[in-house]
Order: structure tokens, then sequence, then C-alpha cells
């Protein structure tokens, strides 16, 4: 699994954070997504897609 | 405008107090994008299913501006209207809209509103302890639901505890139901001008909060450094109040799902976001205006058209939340809800909501285990014609 992000389409609504801490977190400064983990272990999938499904801004891309 | 197309209107007439209007199931299932006359008379589309819902509100064709003047099209709304004052983002498109988004995300983060959880958490007990030093029974809403984020913002805003009583007078007016539009729009102005002098002491002598932070960031206009204040206070305040009060009501008539709660406290944060869900107070949906021409299940939706994407009806689409939408379940797995909105306007102060909800929440049931509704639930009034939907008043007791 990898992970796309577009941090210009991201509105900082935290969402991906709050559905996998372990592979999205926020900047300080702006709210922006930081990638933590840009190719987590496979277990993380399914809280990745729920990152995904969840971003209302559609900055997440999992790619299988 | 006469056009037999637009004889449906949007329905506002709930058969139960904590279920929308039963029409939507039958629109989700046999018109979900539908020409209607809403409420307040304007024509448009509304659109009910999940996907649809979600698919309007990311899709930059449609506007957050209200009704763009001079489209020209027969189902255009005529009345243009003046683009939104300054600051005022919510109306606003990319990448007008970006410019503040940006600017504010960094204080709204996951994290920060979780370092603000103890704030909040003093707030209520205070608030609590108040509430239980009356007789009851005691009004829900006056006593803590509508406090509670005033406060909140107060603290988020910076605004001293030597005119919080104030501050909380002015933004009471403001969201008054039977003030009339003059004591509203004089306490509009008054807040508008608070907040104004307010972001010029800061500019003076910064302290920890978010109008100090905007105003060092140099990028807003004193205009639109209010403008932004004022926005925080009315999408925070009458929301959160009234997401507290109807959460109560609606746990306290229902003896299981507030037993379950009350047994395993861990079950909160999935609580709130059913019950955000279930109760969608942003009950007549939000408004968004083509920019061009779109097609939506077949229909042509003619640019300047006003089209409303119903969260209520979308939070219960069977389609997408399949194990019974209609029913309350506070171990409901998450799903991703519409409450907050979607796509790019989705609520800026989510996190902030949450953390006030929870700590709002878990504090009353904690304080008071025998808290109950003081009248029978149909005397309760409700706010049925409001656009966020909750109660005026919820009388208590324990
Ligand atoms: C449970 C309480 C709340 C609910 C149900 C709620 C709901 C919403 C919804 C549905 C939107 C989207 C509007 C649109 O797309 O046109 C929104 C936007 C917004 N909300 Fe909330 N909200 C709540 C609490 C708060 C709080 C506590 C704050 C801040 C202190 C806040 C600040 C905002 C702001 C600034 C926007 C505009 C965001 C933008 O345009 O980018 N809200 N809210
Ligand atoms: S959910 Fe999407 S918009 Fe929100 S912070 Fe994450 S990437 Fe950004």
């Amino acid at each position: 699994m990898k992970i796309l992000i577009d941090e210009g389409k991201c509105v900082g609504a935290g969402q991906c954070v709050l559905a996998a801490a372990d592979v999205f977190d926020q900047r300080d400064e702006d709210g922006i997504v930081i990638l933590l983990d840009a190719v987590p272990p496979h277990e993380l999938l399914p809280q990745v897609q729920d990152a995904a499904a969840r971003c209302p801004a559609l900055a997440i891309e999992v790619v299988e | 405008m006469t056009n037999t197309q637009h004889t449906r209107t949007q329905p506002t007439v709930r058969t139960c107090p904590f279920d929308p209007p039963e029409e939507y199931r039958t629109l989700r299932e046999q018109a979900p994008v539908t020409p209607m006359t809403l409420p307040d008379g304007a024509t448009g589309w509304l659109v009910t299913r999940y996907e649809d819902v979600r698919a309007v509100l990311s899709d930059p064709r449609f506007s957050a501006k209200r009704t763009i003047p001079g489209a020209g099209s027969p189902e255009m709304n005529d009345a243009p209207v003046p683009p939104p004052p300054p600051g005022m983002f919510i109306l606003m498109d990319a990448p007008e809209h970006t410019r503040f988004r940006r600017l504010l995300t960094g204080q709204f983060t996951v994290r920060r509103m979780r370092q603000l959880a103890p704030a909040v958490e003093k707030i209520v007990a205070e608030q609590l302890e108040a509430m239980a030093s009356a007789e009851g029974p005691v009004d829900l809403v006056q006593a803590f639901a509508l406090p509670v984020p005033s406060l909140v913002i107060c603290e988020l805003l910076g605004v001293p505890y030597a005119d919080r009583e104030e501050f909380q007078r002015n933004s009471a007016t403001f969201l008054r139901l039977d003030a009339s539009p003059e004591e509203s729009q004089q306490a509009q102005t008054a807040m508008r001008g608070y907040i104004h002098q307010l972001a010029l002491a800061k500019r003076e002598n910064p302290t920890d909060d978010i109008l100090s932070e905007l105003v060092q960031s140099g990028e807003l206009t004193d205009e639109e450094l209010a403008g932004v204040g004022v926005l925080l206070l009315i999408a925070g305040h009458e929301t959160t109040a009234n997401m507290i009060a109807l959460s109560t009501m609606c746990l306290l008539r229902d003896p299981e799902q507030l037993g379950a709660l009350r047994a395993d406290p861990s079950l909160m944060d999935s609580a709130i976001e059913e019950l955000l869900r279930y109760l969608t107070i942003i009950q007549f949906g939000l408004r968004r205006t083509a920019l061009e021409d779109v097609e939506l299940h077949g229909h042509q939706i003619k640019e300047g058209s006003l089209v409303v994407a119903s969260l209520a009806s979308g939070n219960r689409d069977a389609a997408h939340f399949t194990d019974a939408p209609e029913r309350l379940d506070v171990g409901r797995p998450f799903s991703p809800h519409l409450a907050f909105g979607h796509g790019i306007h989705q609520c800026l102060g989510q996190q902030l909501a949450r953390v006030e909800m929870k700590a709002a929440l878990s504090g009353l049931l904690d304080r008071f285990p025998t808290l109950r509704l003081a009248v029978p639930v149909e005397q309760v009034p409700m706010r049925d014609n409001m656009l966020v939907y909750g109660v005026h008043e919820l009388p208590v007791t324990w």
C-alpha cells in the first residue's frame, strides 16, 4: 500500500488524524496534513482507507 | 416564479422530534434529485441521497456564494445577493476561501483542540456547579447548553474575563428568536465592534489565542478579522448549544441507550458521532449555487440554480448506513456522516465541537445521575422552523 496526499486540496479538517493517527498528522502552523508513513504496514489498510473516505477534500489517495 | 415543476415543497413537518420528515425516505427512493420550493419561497433542487449530497458538496461547480447575479436562467432566483461581508469565508469559494481557511486550520487541529480540553472541562464543571446549587427544575438551555459554547469561544478568541458577561449578553440577543430585526442588527453590530476593538488590543498585547495569532499573521485587515471573529461566534455557538441540549433530551427519553452509555463511558466518542448523525441539526441542508450547467441523475441543473444538499436525509440513507439508520445506536461503528457538511467548507470547528460535546455530556451525566425531563416530551418546545434545529427550552430536574 502506498499513500498519496495532495496538500493543495487539504482543508485541515483533521478527519484523517482521527481515522489513522499512526499515519497522518497535521502541521502545527496551518493544520495541513502530514504523512507520517507513506508506506504503512498492511494491517493499517482499513484505517487508511477509512481516512481517505472521510477526507472531505478528497486529498488522500490509497494505491494498493 | 411560477413553474409547475416546483409545486413540491421541501419537507419540514416532523412526526417524531428526532426524525427528519418522513417524505425524505420516499424522495431518496423515488426522486433523489428533485425541483423544489424551499421553506422561504426560493426555488431550486433538493438532493437527498448520501452519495449525491457528498458529490454536490465536494464539486467546485457548486458555489457557496449565494445566487450569482445575472446568470439569467429560468431556474435562477433573481434577486442578486450582495457579496459576503469581509471575513465571512463560509460564503466564499476557492481561492478566496482558501486564504482564510488556511490561516485558521492550524488553530483547529485535532491536537490543538485536545489541548483545549482541560479548559473546556473547567468551564463545564463551573456551569454544572452553578446549576446544581439551584433547585430543579431548571432550563438546561439557559443554565448549561448556551453558556458553555459561548464561554469556550471567549476562551478561544481570548475575550478577557471582565468582558465576558457583556459578550454573552450580546451573543444571546444575537441568537434570540424573538429579538426584533433592529435588536439583532444592533447586537450584531455591537459584536462586530467589540471583536474589532479586541483585535486592536491584541495587536498591542498579544496573548495565547486565535485572535492574537491572526493579528500577528498580518494577513487580514481589521474588517476581515472582525468578520472571522463573528463567523466563529455564529457558527460555533448556536450549533454546539443545540447539539448539547437536543442530545440530552434524546438520551433522557431513550433509557436503553442512556443506560448503555452510563454503563460504559468508553462509548462516549461513538455516541457523539451517532448523535451528530441521528439528530443532524442543520435541518434544512446546505445551499449551493450552480456555476455552470450540471447534470445530476439525468436532470439538467442550469447555471445559477440553487441546490440544497439535505444533510439530514443523507444521514438516514440506508444505502450508506446499512444497519437500521432510523435507530439511535450509541455503539454504532463509525461511518463518515454529513452532520458537519462535506467538501472544502466541512466544519472548521468540528474537533472543538467534539471536545465540547464530550465534556458537556460526560460532565452532565456524571454530575446528575438521576437527571430527567421535568415535563412530558410533547411539551418541550422544538425549534421546528429554525435553520439550526434543537429545543427552545429543556426543563430538567434530578
Ligand atoms: C455540533 C456543532 C456544530 C455543527 C453541527 C456544525 C456544522 C457545520 C456545518 C454543516 C458546516 C458546513 C457549512 C457549509 O458547508 O456551508 C460548518 C461550517 C463551519 N463551522 Fe461548524 N458546526 C458545529 C460547531 C462549530 C464550532 C464549535 C465552530 C467554531 C468555533 C464552528 C465553526 C465553523 C466554521 C468557521 C465553518 C465554515 C467553514 C468553511 O466555510 O470553511 N462550527 N459547520
Ligand atoms: S482529512 Fe483531508 S482535509 Fe482533513 S486534514 Fe486530512 S487530508 Fe486534510
